[in-house]
């Protein structure tokens, strides 16, 4: 089997004051593909992306990154990646396009070469239009933009995204998604993606990893998780509210009850959405008015709560506990 | 890496050092201002301190403008220290750690803003001191040493400012030492020659303080012309410091900026 772009296995990352942040992960990301890397907030991710970018050193475990050893081959993984680690790492007192020349340097290119790299790059984000304006004017999206156009100076091959979308608007949100599959679909670059937005993972990622107390709980395709927990939900709002607890006991005739609306029930439907027709009729048997009812197909939200036993939102409400409250 | 790629390297960090420097007028501005401010209440205030029998000059101005250099070299290491503290704690570090850059360019980048505002605080600083009717005994040449002098102690402490960011990987610890640097300035030979200072303890102290010598170094061009001893005590204590600091600097940026 030929090597994939990204392999890592047992990789190990212990702090000193802290509990062990990354708990033994095995990955492989083909050439290509765009894996998302889905976990609530402290989940292990960005520790697993600074030692595959060779920021950090693995405590136990090996990983190779382009075919170069991120332990022993630094400078060459270095060179094969691009990163755009989280929040945008950028100097509010200068503008865009002195960014630019400030990387292309660093990457040692000069005069034309670097000129025309950096117009493109900037023509390619939509920052041509501000790029001789101070970037700590830019708005979260522009940041992010420009970013990216940083991590690509070199021509990687590998692209880190450390949580890219982090706190953008929808619309810059969608902008970007379209130029990470831009970039795959177009250059062939490998995309490693960390998120905790399901609707990103699901979108972008070719396959997604998703990580729990730094250990992948599950991984595949989007479309082969949610096949594997398989049911669809129906959630359902009675007419008058008075109907709602024997609209509940009708619905718990066909599956366990899932959080939903206050308002109505919710329940995984343990035979599938051929079960819906079979829904409406027992409601309409016990002579319950139907306000609402909607069929939800699982999403990677029920693949986390089905294989961690908690919502990915609630993980991430109780990773951002403080300590002492999460020990109590 | 070749060594065209090197310099390079070099010359874009020195320039963002320098260009980020000058675009932040807070921190240029009050390094300037607040010097010049306690010249003035300082000469105005303290000048029967000349009647003193061994008082060097009969102008305080002309003892006290050597204050002015060493506390703009203070405000050298709250810019060096601040800057780089940004740098790391929003992730602009972690972005040169991914480029091929070696870390003594980025060393070499850093001390380039500080000698820029070093430069601009020591022309200033003359230049005020000379419209006010201070003289360099030394001449033109004394004004040249007086410069590259006070771009040494820039160095110096604005090392030290760097260092304590790259250490404690934050602005705060870097607002932390500001007092020590004035605590040092002020147990010096800052307000009177340290032969005229009555408290023993003072005294003692101020013969201890390096920057009784970087003072005294300025003063010498300043008051007497061609002072040897005094030029000797002063660059060794400045170039002692300096060479310290950045040697510490370069260890902590080892520490700081980890890569495999």
């Amino acid at each position: 089997m030929s090597e994939g772009a990204i392999e890592a296995y047992g990789l190990v990352r212990d702090f000193k004051k802290g509990p062990r942040a990354v708990d033994g992960i095995d990955l492989r990301v083909e050439t290509g593909e765009v894996f998302g890397f889905l976990g609530p907030n402290g989940a292990g991710k960005s520790t697993t992306v600074h030692m595959l970018t060779t920021l950090l050193p693995p405590t136990a475990g090996t990983a190779r990154v382009g075919g170069h050893d991120v332990v022993h081959e630094g400078p060459a993984v270095r060179a094969a990646i691009g990163a755009a680690l989280q929040e945008a790492a950028l100097d509010p007192f200068l503008t865009g396009r002195e960014h630019m020349k400030l990387q292309t340097a660093m990457h040692g290119m000069s005069g034309d070469e670097a000129r025309k790299r950096s117009d493109s790059l900037l023509e390619r984000v939509g920052l041509t239009q501000a790029a001789d304006r101070r970037v700590g004017g830019y708005s979260g999206g522009m940041k992010r933009r420009l970013d990216l156009a940083l991590a690509l100076v070199h021509r990687p091959r590998i692209l880190f995204l450390d949580e890219p979308t982090t706190g953008l608007d929808p619309q810059s949100r969608t902008a970007l998604w379209a130029e990470v599959q831009r970039l795959a679909a177009d250059r062939g670059v490998t995309v490693f993606l960390t998120t905790q937005y399901l609707e990103e993972a699901d979108v972008l990622a070719d396959r997604v990893g998703i990580i729990d107390q730094g250990r992948i709980v599950a991984e595949g395709t989007p479309e082969a998780l949610k096949a594997e927990i398989g049911r669809p939900s129906v959630e359902a709002i009675p007419a008058e509210p008075e109907q709602l607890e024997q609209m509940k006991a009708v619905l718990a005739r066909f599956g366990e009850s899932v959080a939903g609306s206050t308002k109505g029930a919710s329940v995984r439907l343990a035979g599938g959405d051929s079960q819906l027709a079979n829904v409406v009729r027992a409601l309409d048997g016990e002579q319950i008015k139907i306000q609402d009812l909607q069929l939800h197909a699982p999403t990677l939200d029920d693949v986390f709560l089905a294989k961690t036993g908690r919502s990915l939102e609630g993980a991430a409400e109780e990773a951002e506990q403080p300590e002492e409250a999460v020990a109590a | 890496m070749s060594h065209r790629t090197f310099l390079r390297q070099v010359g874009a960090l020195a320039r963002r050092s320098v260009v980020r420097t000058l675009r932040q007028p807070a921190m240029v501005v009050p390094s300037i201002l607040f010097p010049l401010i306690l010249l003035s209440i300082n000469s105005s205030g303290l000048e029967s301190a000349t009647m003193l029998p061994g008082f060097p000059t009969d102008s305080y101005l002309q003892f006290a403008l050597a204050i002015t250099f060493v506390q703009g070299a203070l405000f050298s290491a709250m810019s060096a220290g601040t800057n780089v503290a940004t740098d790391i704690e929003n992730g602009f570090m972690n972005r040169l750690a991914l480029t091929p850059l070696r870390r003594i360019a980025l060393m070499l980048g850093q001390l380039a803003g500080i000698v820029a505002l070093g430069s601009i605080q020591a022309l200033t600083f003359l230049v005020v001191g000379l419209v006010f009717g201070a003289g360099i005994a030394a001449g033109a040449a004394g004004a040249v040493v007086i410069v590259a002098f006070s771009l040494l102690i820039s160095l110096a402490f604005g090392c030290i400012g760097a260092f304590t960011a790259l250490r404690a990987g934050n602005g705060e610890a870097v607002q932390g030492i500001f007092p020590l640097f004035f605590a040092a300035l002020f147990l010096s030979s800052m307000s009177l020659p340290r032969n005229l200072i009555e408290q023993d303890w003072f005294r003692t102290i101020a013969d201890w303080n390096p920057v009784s010598y970087m003072l005294e170094c300025i003063r010498s061009l300043m008051i007497d012309g061609w002072d040897a001893e005094a030029l000797a005590l002063g660059f060794a204590c400045a170039g002692g410091l300096a060479l310290i600091a950045i040697v510490a600097a370069a260890s902590a940026l080892r520490t700081r900026m980890v890569r495999t």
